[in-house]
């Protein structure tokens, strides 16, 4: 230990508080050469390349949906006049767009990019707990990447040239991958082949998703900072700790799971397809055992994402913090034991059903609470509509309108005259896409003047957010309402009465494409043309913005003190410099700490 | 009522069984809980960003961090709902699950990609044709992946899986036709694994289950047309195209007398080539198709495949031999084994 000196900022205070850091030595800056980046320790630019490679993914999946809903303009072949190659090319569509959507998108858009990035810094610490695990993580991400593009590219080579890749005819199965039909024991071996490569990339994300949990719970345990009790947590953390415990916990079943099937279609072993004595309804409980906890992953880092930005820009203390930390972990410990309810027509016994049933309402309820304390948060605030907080309000539409048609689902007569249709592809869409999406988007552009030291422009982000918003439910309104008139999902031509809706909702898809080339023109805007970025342009009082933007290499030259994340009002507005200026007095107040003292 | 017509043409299918207006109440209950709290939220979220919109001159102003009375409010009531909601869920299920004595019973068969319905006698209909007011128990397996029976009308879904038997019950409260899909994604023809419910007077369905039966009872029987019904009746159509383009199968059209290139050799298309393609289709495939079809075996008849290959001769320009037996009818139809009226080439 050395010598004790007196600190210089008070609380959550690193020695730097200037606009822009010392010339030269930022995270960017710090090294050059494309190797400083693949094989870099820093978390920052882990999270950095996570950024490029899950857009990328979003990408290529956009794509896929946007063919999709070419392709359902009518309900005539669109892109082929051969009905059989037609549906075939459909059937691959919604395939690779799930499961490149699920697997190489959402499940780490938020922990790995955000988490990533803002993780350690929130805890003033200079790096994760395991920087090599997780430099190993995004590697892992890049691996199981390789095996979905050969999956890809053989679809593609098959469908143009008629090249046949070994194992690589594309894969048709849905992103369920559902047996016995992705077992291949039938007939129709050939159309699902790609599922061997696809299974095999899914169990090498399996171990970035668990690799990058196992990182986050140790640095939460370890590394938390003088002054930051459990309790004294930025809910972003909460968030990334019970996310990190559903990735350890469910996703080695996912991953046991592709393994047995594997065995099952490369070897016959007799799992799950009934030909040769296995039980193809087993498979579904393994998957949804994951795949339900697996949602989880999804929405819980996008609620602490919410709860940052709300507070942050209604300049207000969230609202029932104690609750909305318990309910994280609460949430992913229930998340567990709900996972039948996507079987209600499986044929499983009917006391599953009831159960089953039941422990899903039992989810429903945190959830309905959390939207109320956002919006209690709002409350007497002082809001500024930045698109960081125009994406969080669309984010509370969304999670409103996702959430609470789950109640339809939950319930069994209704789920089972509405699943296996569009219904439930509208119910997941809201939930997955324009929840977490919009959470990622304003989590993006909470953080972007952080990452990159540049801020966004507002009119233009804002009128990305918008049309994104008023495309998303042009898209998925409609399909509620076929849903519920029984038009089934995963279809590739439909009965005529459907048309209308399927017309309206593949416009509103062009017009979501809209929205987002917006915003991915407005963030690379700021990027070349941004105005740059004070430390703390958002007078938040998260660990964060108490460094320079863009932190330099190791976060915090002296590490800092946590105060209370939400107290907002010891930052107060200098007209006469035009940034934050932190009230130093008030935030020890507040905090209730004495002037402590630092170790170097 | 004026209000629940008009919300049921709005969203909802139309409501033929006895379990719908118990669905759709619960339907419309949700619907105007969830309309309530949408409401609820996006106006106070609304009113809050305008009224506490930044601007020269308004501050922030203070509000406690918590309230526990507000929280236990808005835990409790939304418990209350979402356990209601459970509750009416549960016990339209319970009415769905528990089968009245007496039930009908039809087996359901499903394949890639069509519905094959054994009614009690053994007739074999891609058709789910019932009586009226009468409850009826299907029992549901697959012969090759996962299907799921879905009856939009009648509020009904039950997954058919290959290996075991799943079972649900309905009663028909509409005469008519009702739509019914393959609801779990099966492979390339999924969106086609189409058919229909027909709802019969109870009266008359006795009639049609024996006219039904029987083709060669059916006025105006020959063992052409019969072989016409077959082929549409048992999904045979849905990759065989009579038109002359090829689809997931050959087609259909001058298919009879052709020379067929095999994956291993050639063929050419006789009655002893057909009856094997319908009973081991895996035996000999067609160059330039998938090992894709399903064997019939036990499942026609002999002299329903007598009438396919009727049926094929007289849409088969290199079929030149004598037509007349396929076109009258009576006792012809029962005569045996097609080969022995193979005629010359
Ligand atoms: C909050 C209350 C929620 C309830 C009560 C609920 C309920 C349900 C139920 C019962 C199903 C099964 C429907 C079926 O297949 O028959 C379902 C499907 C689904 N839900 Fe939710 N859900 C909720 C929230 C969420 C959230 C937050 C997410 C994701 C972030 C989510 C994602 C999904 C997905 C992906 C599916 C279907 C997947 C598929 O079949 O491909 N749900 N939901
Ligand atoms: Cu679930
Ligand atoms: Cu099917």
């Amino acid at each position: 230990m050395s010598a004790i000196t007196p600190p210089a900022h008070g609380i959550g205070l690193p020695v730097e508080r200037e606009p822009s850091p010392p010339r030269g030595d930022n995270y960017l800056t710090h090294s050059r050469g494309i190797l400083s980046w693949l094989f870099s320790l820093d978390h920052k630019r882990i999270g950095i390349m996570y950024l490029v490679g899950v857009l990328t993914a979003f990408l290529i999946g956009g794509i896929f949906a946007l063919l999709l809903r070419t392709e359902l303009l009518t309900p005539g072949p669109t892109f082929n006049s051969n009905k059989a190659e037609a549906w075939t090319f459909y059937n691959h569509c919604f395939t690779l767009h799930g499961a490149v959507m699920v697997f190489l998108f959402v499940i780490p858009a938020i922990p790995a990019v955000l988490g990533n990035f803002v993780l350690p810094i929130m805890l003033g610490a200079k790096d994760v707990a395991f920087p090599r695990l997780n430099l190993g993580s995004f590697w892992c991400w890049i691996g199981g990447a390789i095996f979905f593009t050969y999956v890809l590219l053989g679809g593609i080579l098959n469908a143009s040239f008629g090249w046949h890749l070994p194992g690589g005819y594309g894969l048709d199965t849905g992103w369920t991958f559902y047996t016995p039909y992705s077992t291949g024991q039938g007939p129709h071996a050939h159309s699902t082949d790609g599922t061997i490569a696809a299974l095999l990339g899914v169990f090498i994300l399996g171990f970035s998703s668990i690799l990058t949990g196992v990182n986050f719970i140790a640095s939460i345990h370890m590394l938390r900072p003088k002054g930051m009790g459990w309790f004294r947590m930025p809910l972003m953390l909460w968030a990334l700790y019970a996310t990190s415990v559903i990735q350890i916990l469910a996703t080695p079943v996912l991953a046991i799971t592709g393994l047995l099937l594997l065995a099952e279609r490369v070897i016959g072993v007799g799992i799950f397809d009934p030909a040769i004595g296995g039980d193809p309804v087993l498979y579904q409980h393994f998957f949804w055992f994951y795949s339900h906890p697996a949602v989880y992953i999804m929405i819980l880092p996008a609620m602490g994402v919410i709860s940052e930005v709300i507070s942050t820009h209604s300049r207000k203390h969230v609202f029932g913090y104690n609750f909305i930390a318990y309910s994280s972990i609460a949430i992913a410990l229930l998340s567990f034991l709900v996972w039948g309810h996507h079987m209600f027509v499986s044929g499983q016994s009917p006391l599953a059903n009831a159960i089953f049933s039941l422990l899903t309402f039992s989810v429903a309820v945190p959830s309905a609470i959390k939207v109320f304390n956002w919006v209690s948060t709002m409350y007497r605030g002082d809001i500024r509509f930045t698109t960081a907080m125009v994406c969080a309000m669309c984010f509370i539409v969304m999670f409103t309108f996702g959430g609470l048609t789950g109640l339809f689902l939950g319930a069994l007569s209704n789920n089972i005259h509405v699943t296996g249709t569009y219904f439930i592809v509208a119910h997941f869409h809201y939930v997955m896409v324009g929840s977490v999406l919009f959470a990622f988007l304003a989590g993006l552009y909470h953080w972007w003047p952080k990452m990159f030291g540049r801020m966004t422009d507002l009119a233009w982000g804002n009128a990305g957010a918008l049309t994104l918003l008023v495309g998303f439910n042009l898209t998925f309104m409609p399909q509620f309402i076929m849903g519920a008139k029984g038009m089934p999902r995963r279809y590739a031509t439909y009965p005529v009465e459907f048309q209308g809706y399927h017309v309206v909702s593949t416009i509103g898809a062009y017009v979501m494409a809209i929205g987002l080339f917006t915003i991915a023109f407005n963030l690379l805007h700021a990027l070349l043309k941004g105005e740059k970025a004070p430390a703390n342009p958002w007078g938040a009082n998260t660990l964060e913005w108490h460094c320079p933007s863009p932190p330099p290499h190791d976060n915090f030259p002296v590490e800092p003190v946590a105060g209370d994340p939400y107290d907002l009002k010891s930052w107060q507005w200098d007209e006469a410099t035009k940034q934050w200026v932190l009230d130093e007095q008030r935030a020890r107040t507040v905090a209730g700490t004495e002037p402590t003292v630092h170790h170097h | 009522m004026l209000l629940s017509i008009l919300a049921q043409s709005a969203y909802l299918p139309p409501r033929a069984s006895t379990v719908a207006p118990e669905v759709d109440g619960l339907f419309n209950a949700i619907l105007a809980i969830i309309t309530f709290f949408c409401l609820v939220i996006f106006a106070a979220m609304i009113v809050f960003a305008i009224k506490y919109r930044h601007r020269v001159g308004h501050e922030g102003g203070a509000s406690p961090g918590h309230s526990t009375a507000l929280e236990l409010t808005w835990t409790i009531i939304p418990t209350i709902i979402v356990l209601t909601v459970f509750y009416y869920g549960f016990k339209g299920f319970l009415n769905e699950t528990v089968v009245p004595p007496n039930a009908y019973e039809v087996q359901v068969d499903a394949y890639m990609w069509g519905w094959a319905f054994t009614y009690p006698n053994g007739h074999v209909d891609p058709e789910l044709h019932i009586p009226k007011d009468r409850p009826i128990r299907l029992v549901l397996s697959s012969r090759d992946v996962i299907h799921s029976l879905y009856l939009p009308a009648f509020r009904m879904q039950k997954s058919a899986v290959p290996g075991r038997y799943n079972r649900f019950w309905v009663q028909a409260t509409r005469l008519g036709e009702f739509p019914i899909y393959c609801a779990q994604y099966c492979g390339q023809n999924h969106s086609e694994m189409l058919s229909k419910v027909v709802v019969h007077d109870p009266k008359e369905f006795p009639d049609w289950l024996e006219r039904a039966s029987d083709l060669a009872k059916q006025p105006g029987f020959t063992p052409i047309k019969a072989g016409g019904q077959i082929v549409a009746a048992r999904g045979c159509l849905n990759c065989h195209h009579t038109d002359g383009t090829a689809s997931t199968g050959p087609t259909f059209k001058d298919l009879f007398g052709k020379q067929e290139v095999l994956n291993d050799g050639e063929v050419t298309v006789d009655e002893n080539y057909i009856r094997e393609s319908i009973l081991y289709p895996q035996k000999r495939i067609v160059k330039g198709f998938g090992p894709v079809m399903p064997s019939f075996l036990g499942s026609l008849k002999d002299n329903e495949i007598d009438w396919i290959i009727w049926y094929l001769k007289s849409i088969s320009a290199n079929y030149k031999g004598d037509m007349s037996a396929g076109l009258s009818g009576g006792a012809v139809a029962t005569s045996q084994a097609a080969p022995a009226t193979k005629p010359a080439q």
